[in-house]
């Protein structure tokens, strides 16, 4: 399958004329042909023969010295605007909305060639861990497809999983780029904040919001990374700070000792053992190519929920107040009941009498989290932790009980206050052939060297070349 | 009857004239567009996704507007959003400052305008700015028929809030202040401040204690509409009768917003306490906080403004009288004006004597010179012709002052019974009969030499 290349063969061999775009694309269309009815990864797919079209004439004007993405194809979860196509946010108030200007992120992925096949399924508004609370139906895992694939970006994770796309954009904001990469087996990065302009991203919560790619491997990742990082005038938040060269550096590990923390916090209670002992397991993989593995301690990570569920919220429930009715075609009764439960609960802790109590208690402690990063990252080059608790649950189980949602979230929730970044990569699996996740966090702008560990452990492992059995199948 | 204190404070909004809107690139020109909606973007829209980018020169007009007024310059600064839902604000929240305005603490002196002529201490009174920040304006609703339209043309467009202190005790210094703080903004050149069109907006906060009360009143009243200076003195005069009422029957004016009627001047209820907003302030996480070099908040100036222009006026070697010197001063064109035609005329030979300044002065405010004559060498060498003495043909005089003598003989009687006046009559008809050649001085002298000996 072309689709199993890596970004750097499928460029090499777009130029060497070994295949086409138009080949990559039919094999995304066969793809999704075969699984989006079981798995409902889109929201809205691009009519293939208008994809067709765009990937031939891709073809014809292909020049030596394109991009890396030229020729293509890719997805965007539905959370990014896209011009003259329909952008919904996984919800029906905006289930007609047809923007008429395209986001910083699709814009340059345009400019460099690449072919947007694609609007993904996600959790309304970014509102939840499991692609189950959208309007258009829960996403399911291809590994398994009584369970969820995690989110809130799980269209896209299940779209690089089971081969619809060569990459992808998701967003994360608590873990929502990551929680799906680790339960789909793909690699994910949630950038700096800062690191890749937010314009044209619906937000979710502001001040948490990050655009990153999600593909099949680190180095894929790191190719995304450089097409898409970089300060946009249009975003005041976007960071002035140069970007790097992030696939050259893959092999140029200027470190002289990576030093690996953990912090026993992340590895107590409530971690499935499976989890714990897939993670642990990785140690060795690190110890032998020359990292060191060291304990430390994080003990601010018990507080790590309730802030993110106090400013989160409260963010939220002002930038979902433009829905108001008036424009946009859909009434505010078309709010799903966890982004009403949102909504309720940001309100609240901005009100007045409550707001000291919450919103601002809230920013504190992460004022206090920033510096826990701090310290820890003092100890140590990167910090290595479980995505999730525990292996995907079954559809429906989250819903009912929705605390239980915002568990899923509790070692993916304490970077984006922060603002660190951190990548998801595969780990292992259960005995039940369900994936396994684990992410590497580092300092503010350390994609590089979160990049390279990725890439570094990839080339010598083989979790994340394995697929789902869907793929396989001859169904 | 117990005497009662009005206690007043003041929020005016101003519309700056920033080339683009506050957050986006959009062009600030809502009341000359020819089409409702076609200064819009993404930004000032509020579609999802889109993100705002402070306007620099919007800031700087901020800082140069408190420092205008005596602010502090604040070195950290930030903007936060603040909710309520109306249709006209399509994100809504406004993106506004809450905690951390750009500007603080200052002052603007005004006249006492209820003048105590016991006490010259009291002839000026300080006003204080509680606080000078910047924030957007909303879109505007149009309604015709049944149907209710929304222009986003002024959406986004900057918008200062100027707010002092409740120093007030009167609408007449509220008139004062408004006057003065309006000729600041116009010499600054940031807002055309046209009340009429909107783009300068006032609100009265009103209360009334008692006389030997200490303590602010335990409510306030907002008006809201007006769109005069005169208005919100009628305002502020009907508010205050209408609360001293209500106080006198034991009772507390209700805390509301009130909007001001023209054709009454009246104010009727908007919207009560009951219903006021939770706006739910918080930072505004799309904006990173503002912080400015003590340098940067240094390098912008103020101009000089109407205050010194008349100190100017009032030192050697023009010495204008104080009324005089700040009617010249209000306009920066009409004192340049004056300072040209001054330089021009007032060391001529022929002017010997007399008070250039002020002749200058007083022909320039009651004369029209400035649009008559707006060349200042014109204006020097028509200025210079109307103020000399005149030579006066001493032997017509004689002659002329007879005969006017003559044929007045009503005026002179009465002149010599006592009834001085009549002089100044007998003066005229000579100077008409001189045809204006004459100084008017030597006329008065030769007529008095004249009506002695007689």
């Amino acid at each position: 399958m072309l689709l199993d290349k890596s970004i750097q063969e499928l460029h090499a061999g777009l130029t060497k004329r070994e295949f086409s775009s138009e080949d990559l694309v039919r094999e995304c269309y066969l793809n999704i042909e075969k699984y989006q009815t079981k798995l409902n990864a889109f929201i809205t797919l691009v009519d293939k023969e208008k994809a067709l079209q765009e990937a031939k004439q891709k073809d014809r004007d292909f020049k030596p010295g394109v991009s890396k993405l030229y020729g293509l194809p890719y997805v965007l979860k539905d959370a990014y605007i896209s011009e003259d196509m329909r952008t919904t946010a996984a919800s029906h108030v905006l289930a007609d909305f047809i923007p008429p200007y395209d986001s910083t992120v699709n814009k340059k992925l345009k400019k460099s060639g690449a072919i947007l096949i694609g609007k993904m399924n996600m959790d309304a508004w970014g509102h939840g861990g499991s692609s189950e609370n959208t309007d258009f139906g829960p996403v399911k895992n291809p590994w398994d497809t009584s369970r969820v694939a995690g989110g809130s970006s799980g269209g896209p994770a299940v779209a690089i999983s089971t081969r619809m796309a060569v990459f992808a954009i998701g967003e994360d904001t608590g873990g929502s780029i990551r929680n799906p990469a680790a339960w789909c087996n793909i690699t994910g990065l949630k950038v700096t904040y800062g690191r890749v302009s937010r314009y044209g991203t619906i937000a979710y919560a502001s001040s948490f919001d990050t655009v990153g790619p999600m593909a099949k491997t680190a180095e894929d990742c790191a190719v995304v990374l450089e097409a898409i990082a970089g300060c946009d005038p249009y975003d005041s938040t976007s960071s002035p700070i140069p970007t790097e060269k992030y696939v050259d550096l893959l092999k140029k590990n200027t470190r002289n000792k990576i030093v690996i923390g953990v912090p026993s916090e992340f590895f107590g209670k409530g971690l499935d053992l499976e989890i714990k002992t897939a993670i642990e397991s990785t140690h060795k993989t690190f110890a032998s190519l020359g990292m060191n593995i060291n304990e430390i301690s994080m003990p601010l990570f018990d507080y790590g929920l309730p802030v993110y569920y106090l400013i989160g919220p409260s963010e939220t429930s002002s930038n979902l107040a433009r829905y108001d009715g008036i424009r946009f075609g859909n009434n505010r009764e078309k709010f799903s009941q966890e982004t009403m439960r949102r909504i309720m609960m940001g309100t609240y802790a901005l009100s007045a009498g409550y707001y000291d109590a919450y919103y601002k208690k809230a920013q504190k402690v992460r004022t206090l989290f920033i510096r826990e990063y701090e310290k820890a990252l003092a100890e140590c080059d990167v910090i290595l932790m479980p995505v999730t608790p525990t292996p995907p649950s079954k559809i429906g189980e989250l819903l009912t009980d929705p605390l239980s949602i915002l568990l899923a979230d509790i070692y993916t929730s304490t970077q984006n206050p922060v603002g660190v970044p951190s990548l998801a990569l595969p780990a292992g699996f259960t005995k039940n052939k369900l994936p396994i996740g684990m992410q590497i966090v580092g300092p503010m702008f350390s994609e590089s060297l979160l990049l390279t560990i990725g890439h570094l452990y990839q080339q010598k492992t083989d979790w994340h070349l394995r697929k789902p059995i869907l793929v396989f199948n001859k169904d | 009857m117990t005497k009662y204190t009005p206690v007043i404070g003041l929020e005016i909004h101003i519309e700056l004239k920033t080339l683009s809107k506050t957050f986006c690139g959009c062009r600030n020109d809502p009341f000359n567009a020819k089409e409702p909606n076609i200064y819009t973007c993404p930004v000032c829209l509020g579609l999802p996704g889109a993100l705002p980018v402070p306007n620099k020169k919007a800031i700087e007009w901020t800082m140069l507007l408190g420092k205008a007024l005596n602010c502090k310059i604040n070195t950290v600064s930030k903007f936060d959003r603040k909710h309520y839902f109306y249709p006209d604000l399509p994100k809504g929240y406004q993106i506004s400052q809450y905690d951390e305005p750009i500007a603080s603490q200052g002052w603007v002196k005004i006249k006492n305008q209820i003048s105590n002529s016991k006490d010259k201490s009291n002839e000026e009174k300080k006003i204080r700015i509680h606080r000078v920040h910047l924030e957007e304006d909303t879109g505007k609703l149009m309604h015709s028929g049944v149907d209710t339209l929304i222009d986003f043309n002024r959406s986004g467009v900057p918008l200062v809030e100027v707010v002092t202190e409740a120093d007030f005790d009167n609408s007449d210094d509220v008139k004062a202040f408004l006057i003065k703080l309006h000729n600041i903004i116009v010499n600054l050149g940031v807002s055309d401040a046209n009340m009429e069109k909107g783009s300068m907006r006032l609100e009265p906060n009103i209360s009334v204690r008692k006389a030997d009360q200490k303590t602010l009143p335990s409510y306030k009243v907002e008006v809201k509409n007006i769109n005069s200076f005169n208005f919100v003195k009628k305002a502020i005069d009907y508010e205050v009768e209408r609360h001293i009422e209500i106080l006198e029957r034991d009772e507390i004016p209700t805390q509301e917003t009130r909007g001001f009627v023209e054709k009454t001047s009246s104010t009727v209820s908007q919207r009560s306490k009951e219903e006021a907003h939770d706006y739910r302030y918080f930072p505004e996480p799309d904006i990173p906080p503002l912080e400015f070099e003590q340098e940067y908040i240094d390098s912008i100036k103020v101009p000089e403004l109407a205050d010194d222009r008349k100190q100017t006026l009032m030192q050697a070697p023009h010495n204008l009288e104080e009324n005089l010197a700040e009617n010249v001063s209000l306009s920066k064109a009409v004192t340049d004006y004056y300072l040209s035609v001054f330089t021009l005329t007032h060391s001529h030979p022929e002017l010997s004597g007399i008070n250039v300044a002020k002749t200058l002065a007083n022909l320039i405010l009651n004369k029209k010179l400035f649009q008559n004559y707006p060349d200042p060498q014109e204006s020097a060498i028509y200025v210079i012709e109307t103020i000399k003495p005149k030579k006066t043909d001493m032997k017509l005089l004689g002659s002329l002052i007879e005969r006017v003598i003559a044929s007045n003989k009503k005026t002179v009687e009465d002149y010599n019974r006592g009834k001085e006046n009549a002089i100044m009559y007998l003066v005229g008809q000579v100077m008409k009969e001189m045809k204006g050649k004459a100084d008017p001085l030597k006329v008065k002298e030769a007529l008095l030499k004249k009506l002695k000996k007689e």
